[in-house]
């Protein structure tokens, strides 16, 4: 059990990523990114694409880093797809989105668009990649590390931990300390008031794309990297992810942390009851409950 | 002298019906402009489009002879007009610090002067600085709000019903504020319920009355005129 | 492709797209007249299904109970299974609403896709309830005894399309009587209509449940056309997102932009399989995929370039209204 919650907590973690790009998004610009699970696996599949395809034929070697699974290929292609994802988000809300909030377009028309986006995304890696499931590095053993108290942890699952808290930490600092950050805090309390103020409020827009696009793109990676790749993938994280920003509280950024720790460890431990191929239905099992006993998430709701 | 001038507007939120037909108001430099009137003339309607977060179907506004009808609140903040909105009026997660430092988002200069002089108008602030904006009482969130447009340095300040929910003392010590920054020399367009401290503190006024024009004068005329104290200033 | 053998072809088009028309009537409900968010048809798809062929079906005896596992066979008439699938799809939708209408479009959304999941899920992973991953084979089909199989089909479409008539004539009367007034008082304005919000929760809960009853009657008639039921087939893409497009194709808040929609965006499908036997062969094996990615092309360009599809909403809910 005690291991069941420790995978929990890595699972969780990768949930966390897609779940703070999404409380970022709900938080700032006010809608439900349906786009967002995919925006995870088409980061996974470009990090593919660079690991197994372009950075082999430029000849980066193949060596890994001590006993991770990855090495200077995922060094080079995991920032390089963040960026990549990111700029594919902040396109698909220039290019659709916006066109759609300057026509005045209800909440449910941008989420209608961005489940189409999803879709779109999730053909095009059907189309390029199939729909097998593939890996960073294939045949590759992975040995487990023991930890106190008997349990097995690999060290890729590790650094995924101390990445995610890294990632975390960092968007933190930039949210507190930073112009920008600040910035973004301010029109997610009031757009309104922060236009007044004469905050470029389409910057802040494409800042939030951006990070959560990022975001998404490594949790994608990481989930990759730890389990494997599919089409499917992002999909699959849809539910867990609004479970997730839901318990944190809409808009909340530590909030999403929590709320995607609490789903993963929830869904690896409901697995010693149900097969795992139930888990997105505990998930949103875990969703509905929070929805009747406290809708506005642990942290109570955003200030009005 | 005229430092901003609002002529023959119609403006409304939606294309159908229009709030304000044809209104015109004056503001000279240094000065102090009330706008009263019933609620739904339009008030708050006409500040609104002067700080161009609506856009009028007819007139101009000028600030100092540029045009600069239907330009957005990022361009007009930038030109010296700030702008202190009736409700929603500060970032209830952000501390104070922050609330003016958001305030002070367009300035490229260190503005860390200017924070020091709004608290030493606003203390009680400054007592509180790092405490978030949402937790204030409604005075203590009313100057936030005002010290936020004020990081600005602003030529005109346009108030939104600033007495707006506040207990009477506390009305007058908004009240007291105001003129204290006016006397600072910024110009100020002041929309207010409360009619007769607005008159009082008005070099002029205007008074509007279903999205029109109905009279103006001298502060003081209006004040002491028998038809606006029967219609306007609740006897 | 010979005029009978095309002929029966077009029937079976006609078919496939009157069932997705039946869907789209209660998506227009749901949403088109309600502004209700419901990203989970496939889980009424599936849930209408599966209760009509369990219902029409036998329960398994003897060596077949080996091989075939069912909750319960019922081995009623067809017109029971629609009623069946109608009203467990009614009872999904009341305990799907309760803790979510109150909470906003996003909520139902997410919801209304957790459900259709969760239902995806346990029809594929438990055997006992309707045979598993296997699915349900050998669904009777009304009437079948009466011509030729070859030529069933067209009784079929007979039935489809008396059913997609009755289902319009009914709604539009609904739309056009006090409570179709209410519910688009209730999506254009929640608050300026005036009631308390128990009043509107309850506007909503009839709309999601009784949309959601029709949905299921789609799902019936679906299964019973296949003859059998599994849970692949109600997948997020073709129980769920094509019909959304076809609705906003054909034009939210109008009954007959919904069978439009339902026709236009399926004849548009088909060409797309067309199309793709044009292509070389490498891609010929992606030929799904790139079909259905310009179908959601094509959804974020009606989205942007003509939100109101091809019909556009209907005007005059009710002559009382001018």
């Amino acid at each position: 059990m005690l291991e069941l919650f420790v995978y929990g907590i890595v699972f969780g973690s990768i949930i966390s990523l897609g779940a703070i790009g999404l409380t970022l998004v709900f938080g700032i610009i006010r809608f439900a990114n349906f786009a967002h699970g995919d925006l995870m696996s088409i980061g996974a599949y470009i990090a593919l694409f660079m690991v197994t395809g372009l950075l082999a034929w430029i000849g980066v070697p193949d060596t890994t880093f001590g006993s991770l699974s990855f090495g200077w290929r995922m060094l080079i292609a995991f920032p390089v797809s963040m960026t990549v994802v990111g700029g594919m988000a902040i396109a698909a809300d220039r290019i659709l989105y916006r066109k759609l909030r300057q026509k005045g377009s209800g909440a449910v028309m941008l989420a209608m668009s961005s489940l189409g986006v999803a879709f779109i995304i999730r053909m095009l890696i059907l189309i390029f990649w199939g729909a097998d499931s593939l890996f960073y590095k294939p045949g590759l053993l992975r040995p487990a590390v023991e930890l106190p108290l008997g349990v097995k942890i690999r060290p890729d699952q590790i650094l995924i931990l101390i990445l995610v808290l890294g990632l975390v930490i960092g968007l933190h600092l930039f949210m507190q300390k930073s112009k920008m950050g600040k910035a973004m805090r301010a029109t997610a309390d009031n757009m309104e008031l922060a236009l007044v103020s004469g905050i470029d409020t389409e910057r802040v827009i494409i800042l939030t794309w951006g990070i959560g696009g990022a975001l998404a793109a490594a949790g994608g990676i990481l989930y990759g990297i730890d389990v494997q790749v599919h089409a499917y993938m992002g999909w699959n994280f849809l539910i867990p992810l609004f479970a997730a920003t839901i318990l944190g509280t809409i808009g909340n950024m530590w909030g999403a942390l929590v709320g995607g720790l609490v789903i993963g460890v929830v869904q690896q431990v409901s697995t010693a009851f149900l097969m795992p191929t139930y888990k997105p239905a505990v998930a949103f099992m875990a969703m509905i409950l929070i929805l009747l006993i406290r809708p506005k998430g642990i942290f109570g709701g955003k200030q009005e | 002298m005229i430092i901003l001038e609002a002529t023959d507007i119609t403006a409304g939120y939606t294309t159908e019906v229009n709030i304000l037909n044809n209104v015109s108001i004056k503001l000279k430099s240094g000065k102090i402009v009330s706008v009263i009137g019933p609620n739904g003339a339009g008030k708050s309607t006409l500040l609104k489009t002067i700080f161009g977060i609506l856009k009028p179907s007819t007139g101009n506004v000028t600030l100092s002879d540029e045009d600069i009808t239907g330009l957005k609140p990022d361009k007009v903040a930038k030109r010296g007009i700030s702008y202190v909105p009736q409700v929603d009026n500060v970032f209830p997660s952000m501390t104070i610090q922050e609330n003016l430092e958001m305030g002070a988002f367009i300035r490229s200069d260190d503005f860390s002067q200017r924070i020091d002089e709004i608290y030493a108008l606003f203390p009680v602030l400054g007592e509180r600085r790092k405490q978030k904006a949402g937790q204030l009482s409604g005075g203590q969130r009313q100057m936030v709000a005002m010290g936020r447009a004020l990081m600005l340095d602003p030529k005109v300040l346009l108030l939104d019903e600033p007495s707006a929910g506040l207990a009477p003392n506390l009305v007058d010590m908004i009240f007291e504020k105001i003129i204290d920054i006016n006397k600072a020399g910024v110009s100020m367009i002041i929309v207010e319920q409360n009619a007769r401290e607005a008159l009082k503190m008005a070099d002029h006024g205007y008074v509007l009355a279903m999205g029109k024009n109905v009279l103006d004068d001298t502060g003081d005329a209006l004040l002491a005129s028998e038809e606006v104290g029967r219609l306007y200033l609740g006897g | 492709m010979e005029i009978g053998g095309l002929f029966a072809y077009l029937v079976s088009l006609a078919i496939t797209a009157g069932i997705y028309a039946v869907f789209c009537l209660g998506l227009n409900i749901q949403w088109g007249y309600t502004g209700l968010f419901n990203i989970g048809i496939a889980g009424f798809f599936c849930v209408g299904a599966y209760t009509s062929a369990l219902i029409t079906l036998s329960a398994p005896e003897g060596i077949y109970a080996n091989y075939v596992h069912q909750l319960f066979g019922f081995d009623l008439p067809f017109i029971f299974g629609l009623l069946g699938a109608a009203l467990i799809c009614g009872m999904v939708a009341f305990l799907i609403g309760i803790p979510t209408l109150r909470l906003g479009e996003d909520y139902l959304a997410i919801s209304t896709l957790g459900i259709a999941e969760t239902f995806r899920l346990i029809f594929n992973n438990e055997p006992w309830l309707a045979n598993g991953a296997r699915g349900l084979v050998g669904l009777p089909q009304p009437l079948q005894g009466l011509v030729d199989p070859r030529n069933y089909n067209y009784i079929y479409l007979v039935i489809v399309i008396i059913i997609l008539a009755v289902i319009y004539m009914l709604i539009e009367r609904a739309i056009r009587s006090p409570w179709g007034r209410v519910l688009r008082a209730v999506r254009e304005d929640e608050i300026s209509a005036g009631m308390s919000g128990k009043d509107i929760f309850n506007f909503k809960m009839q709309s999601l449940i009784f949309g959601a009853m029709i949905m299921g009657i789609g799902g019936a008639l679906f299964a019973h056309y296949m003859k059998a039921v599994s849970p692949e087939i109600f997948t997020p893409l073709y129980g769920t997102f094509i019909i959304w497009v076809m609705l906003i194709a054909g034009g939210s808040g109008n009954n007959k932009g919904a069978i439009l929609g339902a026709y236009v965006i399926w004849g548009i499908w088909i060409l797309t399989q067309l199309m793709t036997d044009y292509l070389p062969l490498f891609l010929k094996a992606r030929a799904p995929y790139i079909r259905f990615l310009v179908i959601g092309v094509l959804l974020e360009l009606i989205l942007i370039y003509r939100p109101q599809g091809l019909l556009g909403e209907e005007k005059k809910v009710s002559k009382m209204l001018e």
